[in-house]
This record gives C-alpha cells, structure tokens and sequence, in this order.
C-alpha cells in the first residue's frame, strides 16, 4: 500500500511547487512589469557590440599583410576550390577547352542509375534514373549539376575530417565531452553571422561556400559515427579484446563494421544538412539552384523560385533514398554488374564525344508547365485564404503568442532569470540549474536580453504547435502504412524545400508578423517531430497493441493508453528536435516580421555597423539552443526512467 | 547465356546509336576574349542594380570582348571584395557612407566612379488607394489622426510603420520618437515582406504605411505615394538619435576598386562613363522584373533601342 502510495503523492508536490513558482511569477510580473527588462533598440549598441566591430574590421584591414591569412587560409582556400572547380569541370561547367563540361547528362544520369543499382537495388536505381531525367526536364540540368558538386564536395570533405573524428569521439569519453559544445556551436550558430566573415578568409567563391556548408554539415556525420561506435555492445569489444585482438584490429574488425549501418544514415544526414545550405550559399555566390531561387525571389517570382526549390527536394528525396538503402548490404549478380557498367561506359563516351548527350535537350521540358502551376497555386491562395487565415493569425497571437512574450519580455531579468533556474532544478537536479543559470549569464551578456525572450516566447510558441502536429500525424503515421507512404515525401519536401519559397505565400496569408515567423519554423521542424513520432508508435510491439484491442479498447483508448506512453522515448526526442529545428529557423523569420533576435542577426549580415550585435544575437541563438537542448534532455531522462 | 545476350545487345545498340550519333562537341569554335580581361561585377540582390549591371556586362562582352564574370553578392560582401581582389566595381550605391568610409578613407581599396544618373528616395510610403481615399495621410502632421487604423497584430495599441529589408539606412525609430507619434516600428525584415504588404494593401483596400524607396520595380505595378515628412536640410540628420527630418535625395553612384581604376583599362572606362536616367533603369527592370526576360535579353533589347547613349559611354574610352 505504502509503496503504491508514495509516487502518488510525490508527482502532485512537484507540480505543486512548479504552481507555486509560476503564480509567485505572474503576481512580481503584476508589481514589476517593464522594469529591468534590458531593452535595446533596434539601432542601439553596446560596448560590447563596438569592440566586434572594430576587431573585424582589423581582421579585415590587415588582410593583406596577414601571414595567417597568406599561408594558411589562402592553403586551404586554393585547395577546396580546385576541389570542388574539378567536380564541376566533370559534370557542371563547360572545361578544358570544351563548350561542355566533361560528361554530360546522359553520363551523369548512367552513372547515377549505376551507383543506385550496385548500393540500393533495382528500385532506388529507377528512382534515381527518372529523379536526374527530371531534373534536366526542368530545364534545370546545368544549375542541378553545380549544386550536386557543391553538395558532393562538402559532403566528401566534412566525412573525410568528420568520420575519423567521430570515431575518436566514440572511442575517447574526453574527447566526446570536448566536441560536443563545438558541435552544438557549429550546428546552431545563425549561417548569416559568419558568411561575410567566410569571404573575408576565404574569398568569394567556392571555397567559402564549401566551408560555409561544411560547418553545418559536418557535425550530424560526427555525431552519428560517435553514437553508432559507442552503441556496439561492450561485450562483443570485450571478446574481441579478450581474443589478443589490438586496439587497431578491435577498431577495424569489430567496431567499424559493426556500426557501420549507423555511420551510413550519419552520411545521409550531412547530405541532407548540405542541401539545406543550398539558398543560404547563394547569398556568397555559390553556383547552382539556390542563385535562381534567390533571384527570383527578388521579383516575387514564386513560380520559378517553386521549380528551383522542386530540384533541390528531388535532389534530397534521390540521395536519402539511396543512402538508406545502402545501409542493407547486398550483392548483384555479376551479369547486372557488368552490364550496367558496360551502358554506363557508353552512355558516358557518348556524353563526351555528342552533343544530343552532353547538354540537356531543351525541346522537351515540364519547367514551364511547373512555374504556371505553382504561380496559378500561389495566387488562387493568397486570393481566397486570407479571410480565414488572418482571424486565425490574430487569435492565436492575442492567445498564446502576446501573454507568453509579455510575461518574458517584461519581467525584470534576475526574475525571469530566477524562475528558469528554479525550474531546471526541479527537473532535473543541480547540473542543469548550473547550465541554465550559465547560459542566462551570457544572454545578459550580449546586451540582447529582452530579445532573447521575445524569441524565446516565439520559439516556445512553435515548438508546442509542433507537438501537436507531431503527434496527430505521427500517430496516424504510425498506425498506418498507406498514410506513411503517401505523407513521407511531402515531410522530406518541408524539410529540404527552402523556406524562401515558400514565404511568399505565407507573408500573404499571415503578413510580416511573429505568427507568420512560427508559421516557418513549423515547416520545418514539424517533419522531424512527426517522423521521430512515427517511428516511436511503430516501435511499440504488436502484441501489445493486439492485446489492448483484445481486451475491447476502443482506437482512441489504444492510442492514449498504450502507444502513447509506450512511445514516450520518441515523443521526448521528438520535443527536443523539435525545438533545435525551430531555433535554426529564427533568423528566417527575422526575414517575415518576427523581429527580436533573428532580425539581428539578418541586420548584421547586411550592415556594417551592426556587424557586432548581430554577432552577439548569434551568440544567444546558440545559448538558447544549448540551455533548451540540456533541460529538454534532463526532462526527458526523469520522464523515461 | 542470357548475360551474353544482354551484353551483345547493349554493344551492339551502342555501336547503332553511334553510327548515327549527330553533332559532335567542339564542332564550333567560340570566339576569342579581347584586351579587355577580365571584369568581376558585383552584383547585388535588387533589380535596379540588375538592370545597371545587366546593361554594363552585355556592353562590355559585346563591344569590348572582356570576360565578364558576375558576382552576386550583398552590399558589405561587394564592398570587402574590393580588398581582397574579387570584385571590380559596385555600380549602384545608395550612400552607403559606413562603407564609404572603410574602404575608400580607412583601407583605400576603394574609389568613387561617379553617378549612375539615377536618383534615389527612400521614404514612407502609402497605396494608392489610401492616397486617393484620404488624401491627407500624405502628410507626416495627420499620422496621428489615423494611428488607430494601421493598428496591427504586432503593433499593440500603436499604428504601424513597416520597416523591410535592414540593407537601407532606416532612421524611423528616431522620427517616430521625434516627431511625436503615435506608431511602433514593426521590423518586416525583408523587402519580400513588404511587397507583399502593399499589395495585399492595395488589392483588399488594407492600411499600411511602410519604409520604401525609388527607383523600384514594384512602382511600376503600384504607384505607391510618399508621405510628406518635414523636409530635409543638410546636416539634419547628422546625429542619428535626434532626426526629425526627411531622408535625402541619394545621388547612386559607381564605387570601383582601387586596382582597376589604376589600371585604366577599357572596362573601367566604361563603368566611368556609364550614366543613364530613371527611366532608362525602370524599363530594363520592368522587362527583368514583369516580363520576366533574361538580364542579358533585356540589356539588348535596351541597347538597341538607345545605340546613341551607349556610344557615348564608348566614346571616351
């Protein structure tokens, strides 16, 4: 009795005094309301702000004279850029000599077929056939080629460096520990802050789109691998071990092929996270789709902007599914083998000796058909939704969006500060507190306070319609295979589609507001949420699931009852996805009214004097990303255990 | 058995298709580059540039044979490629005087090439049919009377003035503190954002007043109209946190760096010499912008039609 008793009564006390906290905060906010906020206007500096400046203009005067910058950055420069001059020499850009790159689309789509063949099987290899023809259709060939050798290059480098470095991670518990900050650094720092710092380094060219995609990409391979190594069962090393095997051998024999399913689905996230840098690199004259989606959306060009960002998902779609099916291993008869390269071999002699085989027949195409459509789309929505969307915009504004952000942004700091800390340590003990109040520190710090919660208000605000989105299709995912196969591929699109695209249509729906700012960022990160989701209520075993409708459930109890908390692993990772994919959308809705700390780091990007504090707003991305990342975690943990 | 077979079949298809294969690559030579060299042209994300940079690049190629190698690039990328020897010339500046004075007094990369011919406004702006409706929303003095209308979801009980994309100098903090009225500054953050402002504005008879500026091809679609504000004196805004004035007149001028001005060569003769009008830069963006032609097509189109001012940009050279 006793021992049933006690979690009972432990679960309300907690709550209780988390009801406590909250009240004594509404009451202090009643008395102390816009008091010690830190405001900043939006032209206004702080010292702090100065001194980055003036240090990045130094930079940028001594440039020349630098031997820094003379033996060192411009090595590695030269290096990526004929790196990545040659890929394209090979399939993108007219080369030596030749009006026409080296193979041309007929080539390349042989070789794509091939490779897809001898990884992923017949299926994948028809996909990649008809996904590369596709492109061409579009009348895209030649920009699709100059983002797959910008894609392919940085995706070799960041698994050349990536790889071993994740396996050190995996192997060295000091290691891990020092990498991960860097990687959570790498992977939410806003791309705006340092892409014109990239070319004052690495000049303006491929290299410092390279490097700019690099530094996003990179860290899910080194993660990944890390994870994959750590998670072989230590008794497997142990009997590796055990057998006189080396450190090198238990490595190379044991190790390696045991994690190197995960390692493979690491690759396919740093293409996925390299295609997603694809518009952003535009902005530092990256070749490829992401300069026609830029530039037409100078003209409000939807239609074109549709088909370039169309490219890049079939692009996405083509190698996730190719890398996912490499992960299983097969073998091909020896007939297919040589075969497909034998027509492959053909396919590209003729694509370098013909011109019907190098460039891509501008006769046939579908891109124009694509345009009108998506303009027709866009129109007709921005013409007939408005009416209800802007009712919805307003309610949910004056209901979640005002109060919350009221509640951050105008309580005196050391409260607000106060009240998180004393969260943290409820849920999960002294070492989050330690975190929190840390990273509190520095959000003070950049001067940036009160935007700091303005954005977090938003960024809560996403995160919870994320949830819900997550968990209404992700169960519905779950439960069925159809819905799965159909919605799977409008996920990958949301999350490789860049956002440009689509925020035209959505400006017209819900105006240059905060609420058409979370809009953005549920795009994005919903996908993530739903498929972890998804993949969690899947992962319940059947025979539960058959015993709970056995014993006369209804769906709805089943669902509540059984699947739900048995997927509670998913739905944390879920949350804590959820949040991180929304926080690397802030600076995109800086660019659709949410202002705060996303504008910026936009402002900074395009004005000098800024530079600074834009930095500074970075800075406090990264530490909101690292403060919600920690505490989500150490909820998670209490909440699974 | 039935591998050879495949195997045959694909030789002997490709050996077929090979017979018959068409025109080989390399079968027509291109012509050859000048003594021009080559020219980094910057060019930054709006369609007037576009449309200067469109004009310059197809005269360059077409008249002097250089090897002209666009850049697109933001204002402070632009800028800071003059250092480091990857961009040739900016040309359409607007002020600017932040990087004016980094680069052409501090670093000495940079130097002036002149004016475009192409006047700038920045502004406040309203649609026309707000203009047309209450006329007196033109003027800064009647704002107040109307703040309750261009309220907002973002603005609270305030109106709202859209501000768009941070590239410009926007002091409309400070005017709206300094002028006394009754609106919050609401940071749409994007020139998309505000084009999609007044044309929902526009098309639904909405309430905005926004930040925005001319040339701009979105004028050519709606005339928007400016909304007096006390009128600009020099020095006015010297001190940023106490004006109360208008924006100037932007006189948009070429900026170039140092190494090819000192060159001298025919490329930089051109960018020297290159002025045209409004007008001028509003058609070509109009055929860039409505007509969705191709720079390069547009450019042509232009150039045939006003041989004389080209000629007289090549005249000196």
């Amino acid at each position: 009795m006793v021992a049933v008793a006690v979690p009972r009564r432990q679960i309300p006390r907690k709550a209780l005094i988390v009801g406590g906290i909250v009240l004594a905060w509404l009451a202090l906010w009643l008395v102390f309301r816009n008091v010690g906020t830190l405001a900043l206007d939006a032209s206004e500096l702080t010292p702090l702000h100065r001194w980055v400046n003036s240090v990045n203009d130094a930079v940028g005067a001594s440039r020349n004279s630098n031997p820094v910058f003379l033996y060192f950055f411009n090595e590695i420069r030269l290096v990526i850029d004929e790196f990545v001059r040659f890929v394209q020499a090979l399939i993108a850009q007219p080369s030596f000599g030749r009006p026409v790159p080296v193979i041309g689309w007929l080539g390349v789509v042989a070789i794509a077929g091939f490779v897809s063949l001898a990884v992923a099987g017949w299926r994948v290899a028809l996909l990649s056939v008809a996904g590369f023809v596709f492109l061409g259709l579009q009348g895209l060939w030649q920009e699709s080629m100059d983002t797959l050798s910008l894609t392919l290059a940085a995706v070799v480098i960041a698994l050349l460096f990536g790889i071993p470095l994740g396996i050190w991670a995996g192997l060295s518990d000091r290691a891990n520990r020092v990498m991960t900050p860097v990687l959570d650094f790498m992977q939410t720092m806003p791309t705006f802050v340092y892409l014109a710092p990239l070319t004052l380094f690495f000049l303006i060219g491929p290299a410092s789109a390279t490097i700019a995609t690099l530094i996003y990409a990179a860290p899910p391979a080194i993660r990944i691998t890390a994870h994959a190594i750590r998670s072989v069962p230590h008794n497997t090393v142990e009997a590796s071990e055990s057998l006189g095997a080396t450190r090198k051998q238990t490595l190379l024999k044991v190790l390696l092929p045991s994690a190197r399913k995960t390692i493979v689905l690491g690759v396919n996230q740093t293409i996925m996270a390299a295609l997603s840098m694809v518009t952003i690199a535009a902005l530092i004259d990256a070749p490829g789709l992401g300069k026609t989606v830029v530039k037409a959306l100078q003209t409000l060009d939807v239609g074109t902007a549709f088909n370039a960002g169309l490219a890049i998902v079939v692009l996405a779609i083509v190698l996730d599914r190719v890398t996912t099916a490499a992960t299983e291993r097969r073998t091909l008869p020896r007939w297919a083998l040589f075969g497909g390269l034998g027509v492959t071999g053909v396919a590209v002699y003729f694509s370098y000796t013909y011109l019907w085989a190098a460039e891509f027949p501008s006769e046939v195409e579908i891109g124009s058909s694509i345009r009108q459509g998506a303009t027709a789309a866009t129109e007709w929505v921005q013409d007939s939704l408005p009416v209800i969307t802007n009712g919805f915009k307003d309610f949910v504004t004056s209901v979640l969006i005002n109060p919350l952000q009221a509640l951050l942004a105008e309580s005196p700091w050391f409260l607000v500060a106060l009240v998180i800390v004393a969260l943290s340590f409820l849920i999960g003990g002294v070492k989050p507190a330690v975190v929190s109040a840390a990273c509190l520190g520095v959000l003070v710090a950049t001067g940036l306070w009160q935007d700091a919660m303005i954005t977090l208000a938003s960024t809560l605000v996403a995160t919870i319609l994320v949830m819900i989105l997550g968990v209404v299709v992700g169960v519905w995912m779950g439960r069925s295979r159809r819905a799965d196969r159909f919605i799977r591929p409008v996920l990958d699109a949301g999350q490789v589609m860049p956002a440009f695209v689509y925020l035209v249509p959505i400006l017209a729906l819900f105006s240059a507001t905060r609420f058409t700012a979370i809009i953005a960022a549920v795009v994005f990160a919903a996908p993530v949420a739903i498929k972890i989701i998804a993949d969690g209520i899947r992962g319940v075993s059947p025979a539960t699931v058959e015993a709970s409708t056995a014993l006369g459930s209804s769906s709805w109890q089943t669902i509540v009852k059984v699947q739900l908390p048995m997927a509670r692993r998913a739905l944390t990772l879920a949350a804590n996805q959820g949040l991180i994919y929304v926080l690397s959308m802030v600076v995109v809705g800086g660019l659709v009214g949410a202002g705060a700390l996303g504008y910026d780091v936009v402002a900074g990007f395009s004005q000098g004097q800024l530079y600074g504090k834009g930095l500074a707003a970075g800075v406090a991305i990264v530490v909101l990303g690292v403060m919600l990342d920690r505490l989500t975690q150490a909820a998670a943990k209490r909440w699974t255990n | 058995m039935a591998r050879h077979s495949v195997l045959g079949a694909v030789l002997v298809g490709a050996l077929a298709l090979a017979g018959c294969g068409g025109a080989k690559v390399g079968d027509s030579a291109s012509g050859a580059a000048g003594d021009c060299g080559t020219f980094n042209l910057a060019v930054n994300p709006w369609v007037g540039y576009e449309a200067n940079a469109a004009v310059l690049a197809y005269v360059a190629e077409k008249e002097l044979k250089c090897k002209v190698t666009k850049k697109e690039l933001k204002e402070e990328v632009a800028w800071q490629g003059f250092g480091t020897g990857e961009v040739d010339a900016v040309v359409e500046n607007w002020g600017h005087d932040d990087l004016r004075k980094k680069y052409i007094d501090e670093q000495k990369t940079a130097v002036s090439a002149g004016s475009t011919g192409v006047k700038g406004q920045i502004g406040w702006y309203v649609p026309p049919w707000l203009a047309k409706e209450h006329p007196d929303v033109l003027d800064w003095n009647n704002l107040n009377k109307y703040a309750d209308q261009f309220k907002s979801s973002e603005s609270g009980d305030k109106g709202q003035l859209l501000d768009g994309d941070p590239s410009f100098v926007t002091n409309d903090e400070a005017l709206v503190k300094n002028l006394n009225l009754n609106y919050k500054v609401v940071y749409g953050g994007s020139e998309t954002a505000l084009i999609q402002a007044f044309r929902q504005a526009e098309k639904d008879k909405k309430w905005v007043i926004g930040y925005f500026y001319s040339p701009q091809w979105l004028l050519n679609e709606i005339k928007l109209e400016k909304v007096k504000l006390p009128e600009y004196k020099a020095g006015c805004d010297a001190d940023a946190e106490k004006v109360a004035c208008d924006y100037p007149d932007y006189d948009l001028d070429k900026i170039v760096s140092k190494k090819f001005a000192d060159t001298n060569g025919p490329a930089f003769q051109l960018v020297k010499n290159f002025k045209w009008t409004n007008e001028d830069q509003n058609t070509v963006a109009k055929y860039i912008a409505e007509d969705k032609m191709k720079p390069e097509d547009a450019a042509k189109k232009w150039v045939e039609a006003n041989g004389g001012k080209v000629k007289a940009w090549l005249a000196k050279a």
